[in-house]
């Protein structure tokens, strides 16, 4: 039973009935409402609870400025709170449930914060929850989440799928009221590429809550004419349901468009919402502009509204909100809804706070007067109005329709830094003269208040910007807007300014005498403005009062400044896709398969997937699986899968000098055939990364990175070559992925390798010694490249084949006799090798800390790095460098991050001599080891430390040995 | 924001990665080497800027943008020395 529906007009389609449930009770609404206007038209007026007093709310606007409406629609993991019951589109079977409350809607328990307001006033939680600071986590903060606050997110993963996409046009029209269709009817009847973007599901603005007539024929019935000629044009792009909500630098747009809020069973693969990134060079803005409410007392009832949302409900809708109606007007745009109402059937009386406005109507008038307060439990039902000689009386009413004029929408010119500028006649902040560049705005949004100007402004705009003739606007109407500006009724009780927040004029004048005058300290103090409305429809009348409190004009008060995004937007539909484990791109190794079906777990290292070791049999925890392939692989042979290592291939006639030039050590000097360990600085000297360069020919050098740095030294090698010595005749191209890479480790290597080379191939000492490298072919004839290199201090090869035989070459190591091992385990040998790696190189330490002085020590060209390596401070004699350590008792622990200090020393940061960068439980050993930066490196071999670690409560007697634990001759690589 | 790429067009920020002022091209010779590291102007305006397309073609770019209002006016190949 829709009480309060017209029987005619309106955009409603009442062939098309649509039931839907609000707190569990069932309605029924048509196609073309909200679910605001479907809840009047049933005669619900209480649609929630407010933020900090729980007091009955129900909307006050009919748009996206919406402070009260505010509701949770769907339920489990799909429910959405904070919805605004006057922008969510009607459908069938659509469920919403208020929020805010405790206990039921009407009879909400919090609703006793409204008689502590007294006490709950502006910065009453930096007042109140201030002491002892160990109260906030456990008592104060849960108590406020839980008396203060909006709707609940559900607490599950977002079941919905997002989408991000790109548009372009030559022409963006923000808004589709009268001035955006008259833009886009002008771009697009001259054949340029239009985006016609609106937040709202009917194009037209404010033409379809409107009564007049444009062009000769009822405003919305011309707006849907316009629409459909743009609808015909190829060249147009009609975007319903879609919110222009920022703007960004190089003429992109933020748009969001809701694809599927609308529907009940929304189609399978149909986006919830699209995040557009449109690329527009030229925009027009024609956002239109917000009614301002007027503070007086009790002024937050449901049944008090602004009045142009009034006509929305009555002429757009077919609603009507009230039977009994008192306009309060500051400007001569609140009688039309007094004229709309009485056509609708209401009784209205108008109360104008300019004295001698308006003409006489046939309506009771009140001029010079102000609505003081209001009585009505859930809903007003009466109002003391007051008259200009000062005497009261009360009169019943059902309806307040309040307007104090209005303010430019014109949050959009704001976003690339655009102050906005006062305007006295109209009073009204408008768009300044600095805009986003190719914006233009047209219509309300500018100031322009006729719907004439609207029309004649959208063309004219249009045209400018695109140098075209504007099309023709339609006869309309071009009445003045006389406005005075009004904020609030004097010596009225608990006025609300923001209500989404709470915020009333008590509140601004308690933070002007407490001294937080300037707007946006008033802002802060007072909360007014924030959450999810951000004070569309409160910011200007707080600015208004604070300067009649200051006795200052607003625009020396201060000034409205908007910052992205217009209105909410969730952060699902920033992320679109990326998400889950689509988050990021994943890299996976050759043989990740093999390894999968071996047992290995895997670790991520940047973006790619290593395997970290291989379960065996009964192996429990992950240190038997790391200690069996250690051993494994030095009393016999392991492989590794080290094709995450970064390869570069290096060509040219000057490969080698342009190599000398980035390495701290000399390349050009390397016979062809064999690899050179190499150090690579940064200009300021410190290390930037290690690895092997190996001379495949003259011309032709393959350099390795670490994994980690994979991505950096290619893009400064290309630096180098493209940016400093474009001359040298170098190329360089990435091949990381083209290579399935793999480390052979362990004494029986050699052996393991004869059985995977093609026979005959010569892997004696003589022929193929330490560092040597050249090709090879794998039996089956697979090409190869070999490579005689030791990470683990082992007998080593890397075998490297095309990332096609990456599997099969994992298959045919296991196959000759070789285990699998993890990066854990490789890890264990580096550091029994003592071989620095990214602990070790974290950008704060020099070859000389490392214990790698002599690498290039003699060289006489110029490198990277060496003048600034050269600098005081990195020479000086007590910086901490490269040392082992080993636990005096052999069953310690080390711990990586600990510091060092002398036996006996206070842990201070004064006393400290270093720190342990890598530990690891050694296998060979027997033995927990680690490497460390110690002042005075190794010459206090020997000598016995503390490791101290106050994080983890670990403090360890340790002994300073070589870092290289394990064949410290090298007898056993070179074997 | 998009660069235009003398090879793949105007293309969006995110495939670019930024290294600074284009001033790092001109590397000294030893002697200098420490203004050359740490020292940059900071001008309030037009910059000559050092980015990659390290999502597209990987070029190194010479970018002019105002760092004040992020208005790009071309992108030239680093390598090609005139634009260094
Ligand atoms: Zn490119």
């Amino acid at each position: 039973m829709q009480a309060d529906r017209l029987s005619g007009g309106g955009l409603v389609d009442r062939s098309a009935p649509l039931p839907f449930s609000f707190d569990g009770e069932v309605y029924e609404g048509f196609e073309g409402d909200t679910l605001a206007s479907a809840l009047l038209a049933n005669g619900v007026r209480l649609m929630g609870r407010s933020f900090k007093y729980h007091r009955p709310r129900g909307p006050l606007s009919a748009g996206p400025e919406e402070p009260n409406a505010l509701v949770t629609v769907g339920g489990g993991a799909k429910a959405d709170p904070n919805v605004r019951a006057t922008v969510q589109e009607l459908y069938a079977g659509l469920s919403a449930a208020s929020q805010n409350r405790v206990g039921s809607l009407r009879f909400d328990l919090m609703a006793v914060n409204d008689l502590l307001h007294r006490f709950l006033g502006a910065g009453f939680y930096y007042k109140t929850f201030m002491w002892p600071a160990a109260f906030w986590e456990k008592l104060y903060e849960p108590l406020i989440r839980r008396a203060a606050g909006l709707g609940a997110l559900s607490g599950q993963p977002d079941p919905d799928e997002y989408e991000v996409a790109h548009a372009h046009c030559d022409l963006l029209v923000i808004g589709s009221g009268p001035a955006g269709l008259m833009a886009a009817l002008t771009a697009g009847r001259a054949g340029k590429r239009v985006i016609l973007a609106e937040e709202d599901f009917v194009l037209g603005g404010r033409l379809n809550a409107e009564s007049f007539e444009v062009g000769g024929k009822p405003a919305a019935l011309w707006a849907a004419e316009a629409a459909a000629e743009l609808a015909a044009l190829p060249n147009v792009r009609l975007m319903r349901r879609t919110a222009v909500f920022g703007v960004y630098d190089g003429a992109v747009y933020g748009a969001l468009e809701r694809n599927a809020d609308h529907l009940g069973a929304p189609p399978p693969g149909l986006p919830r919402m699209t995040m557009w990134k449109v690329h527009a060079p030229r925009a027009i803005l024609a956002s239109g502009a917000i009614e301002r409410p007027i503070a007086f007392g009790n002024n937050d009832r449901p049944g008090i509204m602004l009045a142009g949302a009034v006509r929305s409900y009555v002429n757009r809708y077919a609603v009507l909100p009230g039977r009994r109606a008192v306009v309060f007007t500051a400007c001569d745009d609140g009688w039309r809804t007094a004229r709309d109402l009485r056509a609708a059937g209401a009784e209205v009386t108008v109360v104008d706070a300019r004295p001698g406005a308006g003409r006489d109507e046939g309506f009771r008038t009140i001029r010079g007067g102000a609505v003081v307060d209001t009585a009505g439990r859930l809903r007003v039902s009466h109002v003391t109005l007051r008259h200009p000689g000062g005497t009261e009386d009360s009169a019943s009413a059902d309806l307040v329709a309040v307007s104090g004029g209005w303010s430019p929408a014109l949050h959009l010119t704001c976003h690339l830094g655009g102050k906005p500028v006062w305007r006295e006649d109209i009073a009204a902040f408008v768009p300044g003269a600095t805009l986003p560049p190719g914006m233009h705005v047209a219509g309300a949004a500018r100031g322009d208040y006729t719907t004439l100007a609207c029309l004649r402004g959208g063309a004219a705009e249009a045209a400018s910007a695109l140098g075209v003739s504007p099309a023709e606007a339609p006869e309309a109407e071009d009445g003045a807007a006389g406005v005075s500006p009004f904020w609030r009724v004097k010596g009225a009780k608990r006025a609300f300014l923001d209500q989404q927040n709470d915020v009333t004029v008590k509140d601004v004048e308690l933070a002007h005498r407490e001294g937080f005058r300037a707007a946006e300290h008033m802002k802060r103090y007072t909360t007014l403005g924030m959450a999810t409305d951000q004070g569309k429809t409160a910011n200007i009348p707080a600015l208004g009062i604070m300067a009649e409190l200051t006795g200052r004009t607003i625009p020396e008060t201060g000034t409205t400044t908007f910052r992205p995004p217009w209105t909410p937007v969730p952060i699902a539909a920033f992320a679109g896709r990326h998400k889950g484990k689509h988050f990021h791109a994943t890299r996976l190794t050759p043989s990740h398969d093999w390894a999968k079906e071996n047992g290995a777990d895997f670790v991520e290292t940047g973006l790619w997937l290593r395997a970290q070791w291989f379960r065996r049999g009964a192996e429990k925890g992950w240190r038997d699986s790391v200690d069996r392939e250690v051993v494994e692989t030095r009393g016999g042979a392991g492989f590794c899968d080290v094709t995450t290592l970064g390869k570069i291939d290096v060509k040219g006639r000057d490969s080698g000098a342009f190599l000398d030039r980035l390495y701290r050590n000399t390349f050009s000097t390397l016979p062809v055939g064999r690899c050179r360990y190499g150090l690579m600085l940064r200009e300021d000297g410190i290390v930037f990364d290690d690895g092997t360069a190996a001379r495949l020919g003259e011309h032709h050098f393959l350099v390795t990175t670490t994994t980690a740095k994979a991505v950096q030294v290619f893009r400064h090698m290309e630096f180098a070559r493209a940016c400093l010595w474009p001359e040298m005749e170098v190329s360089l191209v990435s091949v990381t992925e083209q290579w399935a890479q793999y480390s052979l480790a362990g004494p029986k290597a050699r052996e393991v390798l004869a059985r995977i080379v093609e026979p005959g191939f010569d892997l004696s000492n003589e022929v193929f010694p330490y560092m040597a490298c050249g090709a090879a072919t794998l039996r089956g004839g697979v090409p190869a490249r070999l490579f005689r290199l030791s990470f683990s201090g082992e007998l080593a090869y890397e075998i490297a084949v095309p990332a096609r035989y990456g599997h099969g070459l994992a298959e045919a190591l296991a196959a000759a006799g070789a285990v699998p091992y993890g990066v854990e385990a490789l890890g264990v040998m580096r550091v029994e090798k003592g071989h620095p790696a990214g602990n070790e190189l974290d950008g704060r330490t020099t070859a000389a800390d490392l214990g790698l002085a002599a690498l290039g020590a003699k060289k006489s060209t110029g490198f990277i790095g060496r003048e600034m390596e050269r600098r005081e401070g990195l020479q000086a004699a007590d910086r901490p460098a490269l040392v082992g350590l080993r636990p005096v008792d052999p069953s310690a622990k080390l711990l990586a991050g600990a510091h060092l200090l002398e036996p006996g020393a206070a842990p201070k940061t004064e006393t400290s001599l270093g720190w342990v960068s890598s530990v690891a439980f050694s296998p060979s050993l027997g033995s927990s080891i680690g490497l460390a930066f110690l002042k005075g490196g190794m010459a206090r071999t020997g000598e016995r430390l503390r490791m101290w670690d106050g994080l983890r409560g670990a403090d360890v007697a340790v002994e300073v040995v070589s870092p290289v634990f394990i064949d410290p001759e090298g007898a056993q690589l070179r074997g | 924001m998009r660069i235009p790429c003398p090879f793949c067009g105007p293309r969006m920020l995110e495939e670019f990665v930024y290294l600074g002022d284009a001033a790092l091209m001109r590397r000294p010779a030893e002697g200098a080497t420490c203004d050359y590291v740490f020292l940059r102007d900071n001008p309030a305006g037009r910059h000559r800027e050092l980015w990659r397309h390290e999502g597209g073609c990987g070029a190194w770019l010479v970018v002019e943008r105002d760092v004040t209002t992020h208005e790009i006016f071309g992108a030239a190949l680093a390598e090609a020395r005139d634009a260094g």
